[in-house]
């Protein structure tokens, strides 16, 4: 008999902010510009520098914190991590070690079975390191190479988040990552791009015993640039491992990096040389304690979360509508859509189908205007239909004009027509008799025709059947 | 007795990246072990109901405002840099 | 005219200059040719400028205070290039008083010494006895004071910097309340014990470049704002109350002619008005180094730890970057700073942070308490600055832990964070001893005006014998 397994997966993820200035220094904080066109002596780690707390990130750090349900530390504390490389000029960061600025929450993530509750063991605060780009030196013959760093990167507010090892599929990894990506966005904190690097995360995965609560070694997923990309990669190493189980084997702890070229932290050089980080309160700066007047001013800015919204639009939709909805942006334009007359489900299917398609700002739309196209559907022409949506983010926006032709539905008007249609097609009429169903679209396509388009499609669909019989 | 081993001195060097030679190995596995010793009486004190102090003022809450200064030009960032390549500081492989 | 500015204050040289009797510039060169004239003796200076802009009076700055475009070598190989592209916050306010940076002095490597024998550019000498030290870490300012080649300097002060060299050389040196002195710009030591302050040749200059120099900075979040400055007067010491802990005065250990000279300022105090009352400190002073020289050197490893030939500095090849690290860091430190980067680095690894680091910041807490609990009953605690007179080049630079014990009556008080101030009080075998008035948290104008009494009644003549 074979076992049942079950893969525990935990995630770390770093999320930078997108405040204008870097965490500890007022440079500018943000991607692309000029190398090194960024920096200052403190940033650079020159002789005599010294960190100032940017109060924009700490705030920002303690909503998501709350937007996480963490509990907010009531004295807070940066620690400095010790380690030597190109990329981290302090050779220390400013971090948080036993006292950081959010603990304790958990992010619900909705399924279509319900809600899977993931625990946030911690968030916090922390500066970025440098960009290292590793080239080959000109001049050298045989593969030498040289490490080339931009510290423009460097002390950019960055903040982590690390899950309880709560989840146990890839799928559900992956829609916890874009919930919480979408959580950041909404927040204004962050773009959290994963090619920029404005959001990047890490993966543990081991695998157990199904119905055990033990921990086995973990291998560590770094570097990789897609949520799909990460769930296929969650996967194959769940299986790779309950291979090993299974044929008697040991998992080894190890790292497998993803993308060489975006490697961000030491290697190892060996086993008796793992980093011993020597974290200790960070005496050039003081303790934060955020007082409860601004964590609850903070609370305030929160509105309704995406997590939350999935899970109260799926009382009136279903789940995947909700979803799709909620995760395209949609959900907003569609509430006010509703609350202007339209049906739920009709407004749900025009916006994640063809209102999709169009590619419109959903926030360009007047909704009062867009509810009557969607409660017009079936009544107007399709070809009228089309065009109106078109053109439903336009300033000044009308649906009127595109209302008043009307669906031709009156069988007395259209039952003429049709067997006209049928007589002038004899031929193809005798083939569907005789079994040639598929030819029911060139009859309501002829009759379509014929109309120019304004005939109900279904009211035909159902009299092409009765009369060609 | 808090006298140190070869092995930690090498240890804490490597650490510290610190290269030493086998001479200052021995003499610094001395002259360690000789602070060390003077340094552990710290130890001999009742302390468990003693916070530690990490700062002399009791304060918190220092920061600043979320406005850009200007950035060092380029001639600065690099006045002193011992391999500039470009705008990029160079060093070998890491 | 001719200035003579081995008897000169700053207060003087100032006048001279808003008089109208001296131009700025002309005040800046007899100071020029008071370094051609007796530096070469005394090797206070690593740098001396040629020029440097501003309306007033000269100041030596200590060389791990960062001076743009002025090289800043913290006294080490590592740093022996470098030139700083920004001005530390206290050159920035130097600048704005229209003080002129003469030159940077000498000091022990990154100031971790006692005498500055560390410095890797070759010891400064003390104006009383070249063939002594000057004290360190800030022997090079002291000197240069003492001697008349600067009327004034700043120092930096991390366990006695400051107050130890100018107990040796014969002049007033301040280690300010911690916070009230900005350290942005100077090349950090220990973070939590590092302040920059004035060395003078009298306390109302001493008080005057404090008032310059001190003030909260947004550059250091460190920093708090600060009581006004009070420029002292007073001629009496009515009302004081002197506190002498008997675990710094007349033990073991200090030498008698420096415990005697003491003793009768303190004598001198009270016929002043003021009281004086024995008290203790039970542990502060008997565990005060070994406390001292775990938080410290922890903090230093990661100080110095950016010293690794990327950005700035002196760098060896290597064929990779480790190995460049690994090379760089052990050409340009010279033993002093990788003494006290292994041990810091031990007493915060893994095994040992709590047993080490952990541990002392716990004994700075019951070294706080312990001060705070005087000042409640005392106004200043006075001890001599050092236990010894200065003692002569070479003499204890083989004993690590024997330099350390150098420090043993300044350090206490440096890890409560507290001010403290040292005044020249007499001589012993011919050289000068030095008194510590320790004031309360924010006490400097306290100190400043029982020491200002107290120097006046004693009438010091700062000007070193030999050269008078």
């Amino acid at each position: 008999m074979t076992t049942a397994w079950e893969p525990v997966i935990g995630l770390e993820i770093h999320v930078q902010l997108k405040t204008e200035t870097k965490m500890f220094c007022r440079c500018r904080n943000g991607f692309g510009g000029e190398p090194n066109s960024q920096t200052c002596p403190v940033c650079l780690a020159f002789p005599g520098a010294l960190p100032v707390p940017n109060r924009r990130a700490i705030e920002e750090t303690i909503k998501l914190g709350l937007a996480l349900d963490c509990a907010i530390a009531e004295r807070a504390v940066f620690h400095r991590k010790n380690y030597f490389y190109p990329d981290n000029p302090k050779a220390y960061q400013i971090s948080q070690y036993d006292e950081p600025l959010c603990a304790g929450g958990h992010l619900d993530v909705p399924t279509g079975d319900g809600v899977t509750r993931i625990g946030i063991t911690r968030a916090h605060l922390e500066e970025d390191a440098a960009k290292n780009v590793h080239v080959a030196a000109s001049g050298r013959i045989h593969g030498a190479t040289a490490t080339l760093v931009d510290f423009n990167r460097c002390g950019t507010p960055l903040v982590e988040i690390v899950t309880e090892p709560d989840l146990h599929d890839a799928e559900t990894a992956k829609r916890f990552l874009q919930l919480l990506r979408q959580t950041v966005v909404e927040l204004g904190l962050s773009d959290a791009e994963l090619e920029h690097g404005s959001m990047r995360f890490d993966v543990n995965v081991s695998v157990r015993p199904a119905g055990s609560d033990e921990l086995r070694t973990r291998t560590e997923l770094k570097n990789m640039n897609s949520f799909n990309f990460a769930a296929k990669g969650i996967e194959r190493e769940i299986a790779r491992q309950i291979r090993i189980y299974e044929a008697g084997g040991v998992v080894d702890q190890e790292t497998l990096h993803f993308d060489p070229a975006h490697e961000e932290s030491p290697p190892m050089r060996s086993k008796e040389e793992a980093q011993d980080y020597r974290y200790f309160p960070e005496p050039d700066l003081v303790p934060v304690e955020p007082g409860a007047e601004l964590v609850e001013r903070l609370r305030g800015e929160i509105g309704e979360l995406p997590g939350a919204r999935i899970s109260r639009i799926s009382e009136t939709l279903s789940f995947y509508d909700a979803d799709v909805l909620v995760t395209g942006g949609l959900d907003r334009l569609w509430a006010a859509v509703v609350a202007a007359g339209a049906d739920p489900k009709d407004a749900a299917n025009v916006l994640a189908n063809q209102f999709v398609a169009t590619g419109i700002d959903p926030g360009a739309v007047d909704a009062g205007e867009l509810a009557k196209l969607v409660a017009a559907r079936t009544d107007i022409p399709r070809a009228s239909f089309d065009e109106a949506l078109a053109k439903v983010g336009e300033p000044g926006f009308t649906a009127d004009p595109y209302l008043a032709e009307r669906v031709v539905a009156d069988t007395a008007e259209l039952d003429p027509i049709i067997e006209r249609i049928i007589e002038a097609n004899s031929g193809q009429a005798e083939q569907y008799r005789s079994g040639k169903h598929g030819l029911l679209g060139f009859f309501v396509g002829q009759v379509m025709k014929e109309t120019g388009g304004s005939a109900d499609p279904r009211v035909v669909n159902e009299r092409v059947r009765a009369l060609l019989g | 007795m808090a006298r140190i081993t070869k092995e930690e001195v090498l240890h804490v060097a490597r650490l510290a990246r610190l290269e030493l030679s086998d001479d200052d190995v021995a003499k610094f596995q001395e002259q360690l072990s000789d602070i060390l010793e003077a340094v552990s009486k710290v130890s001999e004190l009742d302390l468990s109901d003693v916070p530690p102090t990490a700062h002399p003022l009791e304060i918190a809450n220092a920061w600043a405002e979320d406005v850009p200064h200007d950035c060092l030009p380029l001639d600065d960032v690099f006045a002193n840099a011992p391999d500039r390549d470009g705008d990029y500081f160079r060093t070998p492989p890491a | 005219m001719t200035v003579d500015t081995l008897r000169l204050s700053a207060e003087e040289a100032n006048r001279l200059v808003t008089d109208g009797e001296v131009s700025s510039d002309e005040l800046y060169r007899a100071y020029l040719d008071a370094i051609g004239e007796r530096d070469p003796e005394l090797h206070a200076f690593l740098y001396v400028c040629e020029n440097d802009p501003g309306a007033g009076i000269p100041i030596a700055i200590k060389d791990v205070i960062g001076t743009r475009g002025i090289p800043t070598t913290a006294g080490s190989k590592i740093l022996e290039s470098y030139i700083p592209v920004y001005d530390a916050t206290v050159i920035a306010n130097c600048r704005k008083r229209g003080l002129r940076v003469i030159g940077k002095t000498n000091t022990d490597e990154f100031a971790m010494g006692s005498s500055t024998e560390n410095s890797a550019f070759g010891p400064s000498h003390n104006p009383w006895d070249p063939s002594r030290v000057p004290g360190g870490s800030g022997g090079g300012s002291a000197a240069a004071v003492s001697a008349g080649l600067a009327p004034w300097a700043l120092g930096s002060d991390t366990g006695g910097s400051i107050k130890q060299p100018a107990a040796l050389c014969g002049h007033v040196g301040l280690r300010p309340t911690y916070g009230t002195v900005s350290r942005y710009g100077v090349v950090a030591f220990a973070s939590s014990l590092d302040q920059v302050g004035p060395v003078a040749r009298n306390v109302r200059d001493c008080a005057f470049l404090y008032s310059v120099i001190s003030g909260r900075d947004e550059n250091d979040s460190t920093t708090v704002d600060v009581p006004e400055v009070e420029l002292p007067t007073a001629e009496d010491l009515k009302g004081l109350r002197i506190g002498v802990p008997k675990e710094m005065n007349g033990v073991d250990g200090i030498e008698p002619g420096v415990s005697a000279a003491v003793h009768k300022a303190l004598e001198l105090a009270e016929s002043l008005g003021a009281t004086v009352e024995e008290c203790s400190l039970p542990r502060s002073v008997d565990y005060g180094v070994a406390c001292y020289y775990v938080v410290s050197p922890a903090e230093a490893s990661a100080n110095l730890a950016r010293y690794d030939g990327v950005r700035f500095g002196l760098r060896d090849d290597g064929a990779d970057f480790r190995e460049m690290v690994m090379k760089t860091r052990d050409a340009g430190f010279g033993d002093e700073p990788k003494r006290r980067i292994m041990v810091g680095t031990y007493a915060l690894s893994s095994g040992y942070y709590d047993a080490y680091y952990r541990t002392a910041q716990k004994v700075r807490t019951v070294i706080k308490r312990e001060h705070d609990e005087l000042f409640e009953r005392f106004d200043v605690l006075v001890s001599p600055t050092s236990p010894t007179v200065a003692f002569p080049i070479g003499a204890k630079i083989d004993d690590p832990v024997a330099m350390y014990m150098n420090d043993v009556l300044t350090i206490p008080s440096c890890m409560a964070g507290l001010p403290g101030l040292n005044i020249p009080c007499g001589l012993s075998e011919g050289l000068p001893v030095g008194l510590q008035l320790i004031g309360p948290q924010f006490g400097e104008n306290t100190i400043f005006r029982a020491a200002h009494a107290l120097e006046q009644a004693i009438g010091f003549d700062v000007v070193p014998e030999r050269l008078r």
